[in-house]
């Protein structure tokens, strides 16, 4: 649906050059919900809004559902991004036009015929939950109601594919997890691709189905997002992941153990607590959990917990083989041999 | 020599007959300004780094152009016109004539009202709408003039009080009004009745476009 192909992002001024976007290539499949992540700095803002020019390239190529958009003139480039939504961090809804007006702008740039304009809108309102909101102006309406008009401008002429530009960063949690419900419905009943880019790690985590990590206009890794939260190869994705599965304990607490500290992570398939109790009868050792908690992602679960092992040091490494032979991932944090 | 109520009325036929000329040529200019400079506020606007016109040889040619004019003392711009009025008026002196010149120098000032009033629209709702493909006519006609139209109504406000102080100068070509009235009788004449009625017209004058425009630019206000 999407590809980038060594993209390059570089922002001129008379003093020196910035590197937005640093040779990436990307693929992004059809109907799937792929999320960039990285902290504000990393280009993943120049790279979203590469994907429909609104910032054009310095150098390689943007595929959007089979067009290449870097060579088209300015006609077919607003014909382009009729099929490419957008949405924004501050939703950007023109202040002087009704919800109603807001939406019927988006179809106007589509010469969508008058009497078809009305009942669409009707359409979309009632998809993103705002019926009764119609003829309010963008002020009276709250920060989700307003991504919501976002939402359903972005969505006026069917695009194939829906950027999202830290679309949730300005709501609070609660809303930020029904804006994330509608667009993965939106994806789900519209087979509509989603590209979002995000600092919060709880975005992905909730509606993603593969993502990247940026850090200085890089790709530095990229996956299925069960996978990465499962076994993260760079420090910055671990700095990611710890924001929503977090592993601190108080230094006292690990000071006072005697025994051997571990991480365990089993996946999905595995029933974390029988192994747990398994190897603690096998071994004879004694297990006392210090931190733990199952998260679901992508609805399979995956369990992480960070556990003190106490008893005979031969007793303990057999109880780490053991637990690795039943399918856990296990990291030794504090051998107190 | 203090205010003399009889030789006001004595007066009246030239109050009146000036204050019309006031209302003539400041109607004609700013008619003259909302229909050339409003285009070109949105030109040196869109045109500029960034915008969806983006073009550096328009936007540099058409700002010196309006800094040239708007450089120019407007007494001499009367002056310097003259044979442009004559050209297209056919006389060089009366009201209509100084219309000419009050337009020449309400262009470039209203137009750099408009392109400052454009540039407190957020950009980021222009690019929404450049993002959901509109056509640049689009953007104008419903972004950028909705947006910024209770702004540019103070715009128009500020240009039409501008153009009742600059009309006070066109008893240079004849041009009449309430301004050179008070100029005429009240200054060189040192006729105190007239000096004080003027000023008071043209007092209240200026306060109710003041109130008229910052009303009507709040009324048509949805933010």
């Amino acid at each position: 649906m999407i590809h980038i192909k060594d993209l390059t992002k570089e922002y001129k001024s008379k003093k020196n050059t910035v590197i937005g976007v640093d040779h990436v290539n990307l693929d992004i499949k059809k109907g799937e919900v792929f999320g960039i992540v990285g902290y504000s700095g990393a280009g993943k803002s120049s790279l979203l809004r590469c994907i429909n020019l609104l910032e054009r390239p310095t150098s390689g190529q943007v595929e959007v559902n089979g067009s290449d958009l870097t060579k088209l003139n300015g006609k077919e480039l607003r014909k382009a991004r009729l099929k490419i939504g957008m949405i924004f961090q501050h939703f950007y809804l023109i202040s002087q036009k009704t919800v109603a007006e807001n939406i019927a702008f988006a179809l106007k740039a589509a010469s969508t015929p008058k009497e078809k304009i009305k009942s669409r809108v009707s359409e979309l309102l009632e998809m993103v939950g705002l019926t009764d909101k119609r003829d309010v102006f963008p002020a009276q309406l709250s920060g989700g109601q307003k991504q919501r008009v976002g939402i359903a401008r972005a969505l006026a002429n069917d695009p194939a594919v829906l950027l999202c530009d830290e679309a949730t960063s300005a709501l609070d949690p609660n809303t930020t997890l029904a804006i994330l419900r509608l667009l993965k419905k939106i994806n789900k009943e519209l087979n509509i691709t989603i590209v979002l880019i995000t600092h919060e790690m709880n975005v992905v985590k909730e509606i993603c189905d593969r993502m990247a990590v940026m850090q200085d206009g890089r790709i530095i890794e990229e996956g299925d997002v069960y996978d990465i939260f499962s076994k993260p190869q760079t420090e910055l994705t671990k700095e990611f992941i710890s924001s929503v599965v977090s592993f601190d304990v108080p230094k006292s607490i690990l000071d006072a153990c005697k025994g051997s500290v571990v991480k365990v992570l089993f996946r999905g398939d595995v029933a974390g607590e029988g192994v747990i109790s398994d190897t603690i009868q096998l071994f004879e050792v004694s297990g006392n959990f210090l931190r733990g908690s199952i998260e679901y992602i992508q609805e399979r679960p995956l369990g992480l917990f960070l556990m003190e092992i106490q008893g005979q040091p031969d007793n303990i490494s057999r109880a780490i083989t053991y637990m690795e032979s039943r399918g856990a991932q296990v990291e030794v944090i504090e051998n107190g041999l | 020599m203090g205010f003399d109520f009889q030789h006001m009325i004595e007066l009246l036929p030239d109050i009146t007959l000036a204050f019309n000329q006031t209302l003539y040529m400041i109607g004609i200019a700013l008619s003259v300004s909302l229909i050339i400079g409003l285009p070109l506020g949105i030109i040196l606007f869109t045109t500029d780094r960034g915008l969806f016109l983006e073009n550096r040889f328009v936007k540099t040619t058409l700002g010196f152009i309006v800094n040239m004019v708007r450089s120019v003392p407007f007494i001499i711009l009367l002056v310097a016109l003259i044979p442009l009025t004559k050209l297209i008026v056919g006389s060089t002196i009366g009201p209509a004539a100084a219309s000419v010149s009050l337009s020449v120098a309400a262009i470039p000032f209203f137009a750099r009202i408009v392109e400052t009033s454009l540039r407190e629209i957020d950009k980021g709702v222009i690019e929404a709408a450049v993002a959901v493909g509109a056509t640049p006519w689009m953007i104008i006609k419903d972004v950028l003039l909705p947006e910024a139209k209770s702004s540019i109504i103070q715009g128009i406000t500020l240009t039409i009080i501008s153009l009742v102080a600059y009309s006070a100068m066109a008893g240079v070509v004849g041009g009449g009004g309430i301004g050179d009235l008070a100029i005429r009788f009240g200054y060189y004449r040192y006729d105190n009745t007239i000096m004080i009625v003027t000023v008071v017209i043209l007092i209240v004058l200026v306060q109710l476009i003041q109130l008229l425009g910052d009303w009507t630019s709040k009324a048509i206000d949805k933010r």
